[in-house]
């Protein structure tokens, strides 16, 4: 696949390790032979605080440094951030959203620019409750990276779990991965994702 | 070896790579990652014969180096904002004496009021203290310029600081080729200073000088940065040499050929101009860019040459002189002849403030279309600005500007259900 750019946004709360999600997917990407680049919004880091982080990932050098104002995907690592600001702002019809949630994402309540989106574009993932099961902690990053490589397939699970390992050792990479793989599988076969239908 | 890395830990092992014998540090955003990863090399034991010293606050970090630069040891500090201010009176002590210490600089914005963000105005408060300051554009650049300043250093004997945009540089994970040991060895020979405190050999360093020969000691330091600038040149041609790809120097020009407008900047802001560069090329639109990598001593010679012909210059500076205006646009009036006609100055960036293409768009349009005053202010919040000077002139009791300023930002977000990004 060539790449002109594909952008993502993370959004999610200080703890549940974005800046690092965006870290593992620029990471991914350039195992992949591709340039990548990942920053967060650089805050006083405030566990439970809003932060958002970005990752873009392309064929060619990256030299902008602005944050992502057009995403192609939105990464939600907290649904009650849901409500709060404006997390699509700027993500086209044909873009991407994944969300950490238990439940259904009521896609019409929840923002028209959702409604407009393709339905095998956006998914609903439970990964707190998947980073608890297989890490014994609420942080659901390398869970959502495995979410993210199913849904847009921009990097593989393959170079996700590379970088995974590359930055937790031992029974953390290996409890991660794990966690990465299920998360894949969820959101690669959504029939099978009890209580979390799309729309 | 290539890698996907944080601009921090790109620069921390550059510096470890360097053989530095001593590294004094006080933490402080957003410098702290360089420290922490040379600390935590020290420890491991991956990096012998280097002292790591713990300080008490950034006046004491450069006084250290200072005196383990005296006894002949290659010492590397690295600071931010208020902590190079807090340094200010050893910096002018570190040139004065020619000691050749290198440091990091992660740009950050100076209080009140206090931000912890990125601006330019820390290196430019330094900007007459005598230190060589050279500023990275990636950071790819940024770690390679940390190679190429202590061969710099201690070739002429002056300190070095090496600016890095904070958090936009510091804390990005890129690719970056990191030079490895073996390459730094084959380009930086060991340390011979020109003066050292040897209790064999005993020399005083630091006399009073009065005003017999002041002057003249002033003169000496002036001459040695005019000498740097050729050995900037070199030293960057030779690292090229080394690892095969071109780094560094004085300037560093994009498109500039036939340009009618070129766009003049420092730092990490060069690569977003590119781009926007290359769009308006797109469009038949003949724009180019100038980075200044070497701030001080500033290339005249080398930035007339770049700038000659007749282009308007629209120079973008994350840093201003209050009632004044730019910086770095007055030293570009300085090299370039007919320049304050052709100069237009914008200031943006401040204390953070993201610097978009969709900006850089608008005054590169308004620059060819020639609609811009001398000075302006990218993304300027003039409402809020008008607000706050009719409370003033209304109310003399109107309180804290800062805290006036916030108050009225969030009470227009609550207005509109949104805040700025």
């Amino acid at each position: 696949m060539t790449l002109s750019q594909f952008q993502v946004r993370f959004h999610g709360r200080g703890g549940q390790g974005v800046v690092t999600a965006a870290e593992l997917l620029s990471v991914a990407a350039f195992y992949e032979g591709r340039y990548s680049q990942a920053f967060p919004t650089f805050g006083s880091e405030r566990a439970g605080a809003p932060v958002a982080a970005f990752c873009r990932i392309a064929d060619r050098q990256i030299r902008t440094r602005s944050p992502v104002s057009r995403p192609d995907a939105v990464v939600v690592g907290d649904a009650t951030l849901l409500h709060s600001g404006d997390l699509f702002a700027g993500l086209g019809t044909d873009g991407y959203v994944l969300v950490n949630t238990s439940g259904g994402i009521d896609r019409p309540a929840l923002d028209r620019r959702l409604a407009e989106l393709q339905t095998e574009r956006i998914a609903a993932l439970p990964a707190t409750e998947l980073a608890l099961r297989h890490l014994g902690r609420p942080v659901p990053n390398a869970v959502l990276l495995g979410g993210l490589a199913a849904l847009c397939d921009v990097v593989s699970l393959a170079s996700v779990q590379r970088a995974i390992a590359e930055r937790f050792t031992g029974p953390l990479g290996a409890a991660n991965q794990a966690a990465a793989a299920e998360a894949y599988a969820m959101v690669a076969h959504p029939a099978e994702l009890s209580g979390a239908s799309p729309d | 070896m290539l890698r996907q890395i944080e601009g921090s830990q790109a620069v921390a092992r550059v510096v470890a790579a360097c053989r530095p014998q001593v590294v004094c540090a006080y933490p402080i955003t957003p410098q702290t990652h360089i420290v922490e990863a040379i600390g935590a090399m020290v420890k491991s034991g991956e990096l012998p014969g280097c002292r790591f010293i713990n300080v008490e606050s950034e006046f004491s970090a450069l006084s250290v180096a200072i005196g383990a630069s005296a006894t002949g040891a290659r010492a590397y500090t690295a600071t931010a904002s208020q902590g190079l201010l807090f340094m200010m009176e050893a910096l002018y002590n570190a040139a004065g004496l020619g000691l050749p210490i290198v440091m990091t600089l992660a740009n950050r914005a100076v209080g009140a009021p206090i931000n912890i963000w990125n601006d330019h105005s820390d290196a430019m408060a330094a900007r007459d203290a005598g230190w060589i300051q050279l500023f990275a554009e990636s950071n790819q650049e940024a770690a390679d310029l940390h190679a190429q300043a202590f061969r710099l250093a201690e070739e002429v004997s002056l300190p070095v600081m090496v600016c890095m945009d904070g958090f936009v540089l510091t804390h990005a994970v890129e690719r970056v080729d990191v030079v490895t040991r073996e390459q730094i060895d084959a380009f930086l020979p060991p340390y011979e200073p020109r003066q050292v405190l040897d209790p064999s050999a005993p020399v005083t360093i630091g006399a009073m000088v009065g005003p017999e020969a002041f002057e003249e000691v002033r003169y000496l330091d002036h001459a040695r940065h005019l000498d740097a600038l050729g050995s900037i040149e070199a030293i960057a041609e030779e690292f090229a040499e080394v690892v095969g790809r071109p780094c560094g120097g004085l300037l560093s020009p994009y498109r500039t050929q036939d340009a009618e407008l070129i766009v003049v900047a420092l730092g990490s802001v060069l690569g977003t101009i590119h781009e926007v560069v290359d769009e308006a090329r797109d469009r038949g639109a003949r724009v180019g860019a100038l980075g200044i990598t070497t701030f001080r001593p500033f290339p005249l010679d080398a930035v007339r040459d770049a700038l000659g012909g007749d282009a308007r210059l629209l120079v973008v500076e994350k840093a201003f002189s209050s009632g004044f205006g730019g910086v770095l646009s007055t030293d570009i009036a300085m090299a370039v002849e007919g320049a304050p006609s052709r100069i237009s100055t914008v200031v943006g960036g401040l204390g953070g403030r993201a610097i978009t293409e969709t900006s850089l768009r608008r005054v590169i349009d308004d620059a060819l279309e020639g609609r811009l005053e001398r000075l302006e202010f990218l993304d300027l919040d003039r409402g809020a600005v008008e607000a706050e000077l009719a409370r003033m002139a209304a109310n003399r009791r109107s309180g804290p500007v800062a805290e006036n300023m916030l108050r009225s930002l969030s009470a227009s977000a609550r207005r509109t259900g949104g805040g700025r990004p």
